[in-house]
C-alpha cells in the first residue's frame, strides 16, 4: 500500500482566487522600461517608467498617493511614491533622490533599461471626499514627490475645488524640485508658495521655514480652515510636527488632514514588518494617513 | 472530533508507515554545560532516534517552513533585459512528529498573517500546505508560561495529537489522511476510565506551570505606559542581539536583498529573517533611524507581539514558549518584561541584576 501523501501545489490549488490574494502574484513584477530620465537637481532625477507590455500599461491604475516597488535585478528593489497624473495609467514617474544603494546605482542607468515594478500600493489621499473644498497641500523638500500626483489630479478636476494653495519649502534654492512647473501650476489657478530657509545670491523670494508662510496667510482665517479645507502634509520627519500642529490650533479637523509617511518597505504587502509605525504595517494601512490615525500610532512622527 | 487508543507498542510501526514521507521530529543533540539535554527538530528515519518525551527544542521547527534564508526568485539578466523565475522551495509533503501545542499554535497565528490576509506569501503557504502535523502533550518546562497566552492546547492546526496515558496514548484525529494512517495500526475506543486517565493527565499539566503573566487589558496598559522608563531599563540591559526573534516560533520579519551572480549573468533575491531589535531594522536610505535606542526598539517587539497582533487578529503574537527567555543573553525575560510595565517598575530579579 502506497503511504505517500500528496503533494499541494498552490498554484493549482482554488483556480478562483485572483489578484491579491492569487499565490501566483507574489513575486510578480512589471517589465518595464525607463523611457527618460530627468536631473532635477544635483541629487534628484525624474524618470518615466513605461509598462512595456501595452494592454497591461493601459490595465495599470493608481490613486494619488500610492507607491510602487521598483526593482533593479540583482541590485535591489525599494518603495517609492508615484509621482506623475493616474490618468496616465501605467506611464509613470517617479521622483527619486540618489541616496542608497539601489538609488545611486538607479543615478547611472541610462534610458531604455528596464526595471521591474510592483504594485500599486497603499493608501491614498481622499481626493473625491474633498470637493468643493480649499485644498491646501505642503510639502517640505523630497516630499512634494508623493504630493505632485495629487496637485496633477487637482489640476484635472480644478473645477471641483474652491481654492488651491500649495506651500512648498526647501533649505536652499538649488533644492527646488519641479521648478520648470511652477509657471504652469500658477497659471492653472493654483496659489503656490515657495519659502527657502538659506537663500543665495539669486533668489528674490519668500525666506524662512514653511510654518511662516502658514502664520502669515492663515492666521486669521480659522473658520475657513475649520469649516472648509482639507490638508495634505508631506516632508523629513521634523516638518511633520511643527507644521501639523499648526494646522490643528489653525482650525483644521485632524480628519481633514492627510500625511504620506515614509519608511523602509522591504514586501510592500504586510509581511516583512519593516515599515510598521507603533504596530501598524505603513504600506498597508498607510503611507497616507489622517491625522487623527497618526495621533493614534505610536512613535509616527 | 475522534478519539482512539493507541498503544505505545504499536507506535514504531505507525512511524514505519509514515515514513514513506520525511518526517521531522524531536531528537537529542547532546547536552549543555549544565548537563541538560538538548533537543532539536530534524529529519528521522529510524523510531528510537525520536524523542517524544522531550522538555522543549532549543529552536522551533521554524527554519522548515520559515528558513532563516531563503532564495524567493533568481534572474537572467541579458544586456537586453531580464527574466525572473520564482520557485517557492517545497517539492515533498513533510510530517512533523511531535510539535507541542505552543508550536502549532505559532503556526496558526502565523497562518493568520502570512496566508489568510491580503497578499497570502505562497513561500509560506505552500509549505504550509505540505506539512501533516502529529501534536504532543506535554508537560511545563521552568520558563513555560503558555497557559498565560492561551495557547497551552492546540484546538486545530494538526492533524493528531496524542496525549501520553502511561502505556499507550490518546489519540485526538482532526484529519481523514491522519485516519487513514491510523487504520495500518491496532487502536481502540477509549473507556470511561481511559477519559479519567486524559483529564487526570491535563490537570496534572495544569498544576506544573510556575509562571503566570496577567495580560488582562495588555493592549491599554502598553498604550497607556508608552514612555515608562522601564523600557529605558530594558532597553540598557538588552544587547540587541536578535536571539529572542531567531529562537521564536512565530516571528516573520524579515529584510529582501539582492545580489548579482558572479558570472554577471544571472542574480538572485533573498529573503532573510531578520529581528526588530537589530539596529537598523527601522533605518531608510539616507541614514534616518526611526528606532535608535535599544530601548525603542524592545518596545516595539512587545508592541507588536502584544499589542498590534492582538488588534489585527484579537490575539496575541506570542505563544509563550519561553524559548526566547531562555536564550536571552542578557537575561530579559517576557514575563518579567510585562510584569514591570504593567506596575512600572522593574523588579530585582534573582537572575542576577546589573
Amino acid at each position: 500500500m502506497n503511504h505517500k501523501l500528496d503533494f499541494t501545489n498552490i498554484l493549482q490549488e482554488s483556480p478562483g482566487k485572483r489578484g491579491e490574494t492569487d499565490n501566483g502574484k507574489f513575486e510578480f513584477t512589471y517589465k518595464a522600461e525607463i523611457t527618460n530620465v530627468y536631473p532635477l537637481t544635483d541629487t534628484e532625477r525624474l524618470y518615466q517608467v513605461q509598462i512595456i507590455d501595452e494592454k497591461k500599461r493601459s490595465q495599470f491604475t493608481f490613486r494619488p498617493g500610492q507607491f510602487v516597488m521598483l526593482e533593479l535585478p540583482g541590485i535591489g528593489e525599494a518603495p517609492f511614491s508615484i509621482s506623475s497624473s493616474p490618468v496616465r495609467h501605467g506611464d509613470i514617474e517617479l521622483c527619486i533622490r540618489r541616496i542608497g544603494n539601489l538609488t545611486n546605482f538607479l543615478a547611472k542607468v541610462e534610458r531604455g533599461t528596464q526595471i521591474g515594478i510592483r504594485g500599486p500600493f497603499g493608501t491614498s489621499f481622499p481626493l473625491e471626499e474633498m470637493y468643493g473644498q480649499d485644498v491646501l497641500l505642503i510639502a517640505g523638500g523630497l516630499g512634494l514627490a508623493p504630493l505632485r500626483a495629487p496637485i496633477f489630479s487637482v489640476l484635472e478636476n480644478r473645477s471641483r475645488y474652491k481654492n488651491v494653495n500649495i506651500i512648498y519649502g526647501t533649505r536652499q534654492p538649488s533644492e527646488l524640485l519641479f521648478t520648470y512647473q511652477y509657471e504652469m501650476w500658477r497659471k492653472f489657478d493654483i496659489d503656490l508658495d515657495i519659502i527657502v530657509e538659506k537663500p543665495d545670491d539669486g533668489w528674490d523670494g519668500e525666506v524662512g521655514l514653511i510654518t511662516k508662510v502658514l502664520k502669515d496667510k492663515y492666521a486669521d482665517k480659522k473658520d475657513r480652515l475649520r469649516d472648509s479645507t482639507y490638508a495634505i502634509v508631506c516632508g523629513p520627519p521634523v516638518m511633520f510636527t511643527f507644521v501639523c500642529d499648526m494646522l490643528r490650533e489653525g482650525g483644521v479637523p485632524m480628519q481633514k488632514m492627510f500625511v504620506s509617511l515614509e519608511r523602509r518597505m522591504h514586501c510592500g504587502r504586510g509581511k516583512c514588518c519593516r515599515c510598521n509605525v507603533g504596530s501598524t504595517y505603513t504600506c498597508l494601512k498607510g503611507p497616507v494617513f489622517d491625522y487623527w490615525s497618526i495621533m493614534n500610532m505610536k512613535e509616527a512622527i | 472530533m475522534i478519539f482512539k487508543i493507541l498503544a505505545k507498542q504499536e507506535m514504531p510501526k505507525l512511524f514505519q508507515v509514515m515514513s514513506a514521507n520525511r518526517i521531522i521530529g524531536p531528537v537529542e543533540k547532546g547536552a549543555d554545560r549544565n548537563g541538560k539535554t538538548i533537543y532539536a527538530f530534524e529529519p528521522v528515519s529510524q523510531f528510537e532516534k525520536l524523542r517524544l518525551d522531550y522538555t522543549t527544542t532549543s529552536r522551533p521547527a521554524k527554519s522548515y517552513f520559515l528558513p532563516s534564508k531563503e532564495t524567493l526568485c533568481t534572474f537572467k539578466v541579458t544586456p537586453q533585459g531580464w527574466d525572473k523565475y520564482v520557485d517557492f522551495n517545497i517539492h515533498e509533503p513533510h510530517i512533523f512528529f511531535g510539535l507541542h501545542a505552543c508550536d502549532i499554535n505559532a503556526l496558526n497565528k502565523l497562518d493568520k498573517v502570512l496566508m489568510n490576509t491580503k497578499y497570502p506569501t505562497p513561500y509560506y503557504t505552500a509549505k504550509r500546505k505540505n506539512m501533516f502535523i502529529v501534536g504532543i502533550e506535554c508537560m511545563p518546562q521552568p520558563f513555560c508560561f503558555c497557559k498565560s497566552m492561551g495557547t497551552d492546547t492546540a484546538d486545530n492546526g494538526f492533524d493528531m495529537f496524542l496525549t501520553d496515558l502511561g502505556d499507550k496514548y490518546m489519540v485526538e484525529i482532526e484529519s481523514a489522511r491522519a485516519y487513514n494512517f491510523l487504520e495500518n495500526v491496532e487502536t481502540s475506543d477509549p473507556t470511561e476510565k481511559e477519559h479519567e486517565e486524559y483529564i487526570a493527565c491535563i490537570a496534572e499539566k495544569n498544576r506544573n506551570f510556575c509562571i503566570d503573566v496577567d495580560t488582562t487589558d495588555l493592549t491599554k496598559i502598553l498604550d497607556m505606559e508608552f514612555h515608562s522608563d522601564v523600557w529605558k531599563q530594558w532597553g540598557d540591559k538588552c544587547l540587541s542581539c536578535g536571539t529572542c526573534a531567531s529562537v521564536c516560533p512565530s516571528c516573520y520579519c524579515y529584510g529582501v536583498e539582492e545580489t548579482v551572480n558572479l558570472d554577471l549573468q544571472s542574480a538572485v533575491k533573498t529573503k532573510q529573517l531578520y529581528s526588530c531589535n537589530l539596529l537598523d531594522f527601522a533605518e531608510v536610505a539616507g541614514g534616518h533611524n526611526f528606532r535608535p535606542e535599544s530601548g525603542t526598539r524592545l518596545k516595539y517587539r512587545y508592541y507588536h507581539k502584544h499589542r498590534g497582533f492582538v488588534e489585527e487578529f484579537e490575539e496575541s503574537l506570542c505563544v509563550g514558549c519561553g524559548r526566547c527567555d531562555e536564550s536571552c543573553l542578557a537575561d530579559i525575560r517576557v514575563p518579567e518584561v510585562i510584569k514591570s510595565v504593567r506596575t512600572g517598575k522593574r523588579e530585582k530579579t534573582e537572575s542576577g541584576e546589573s
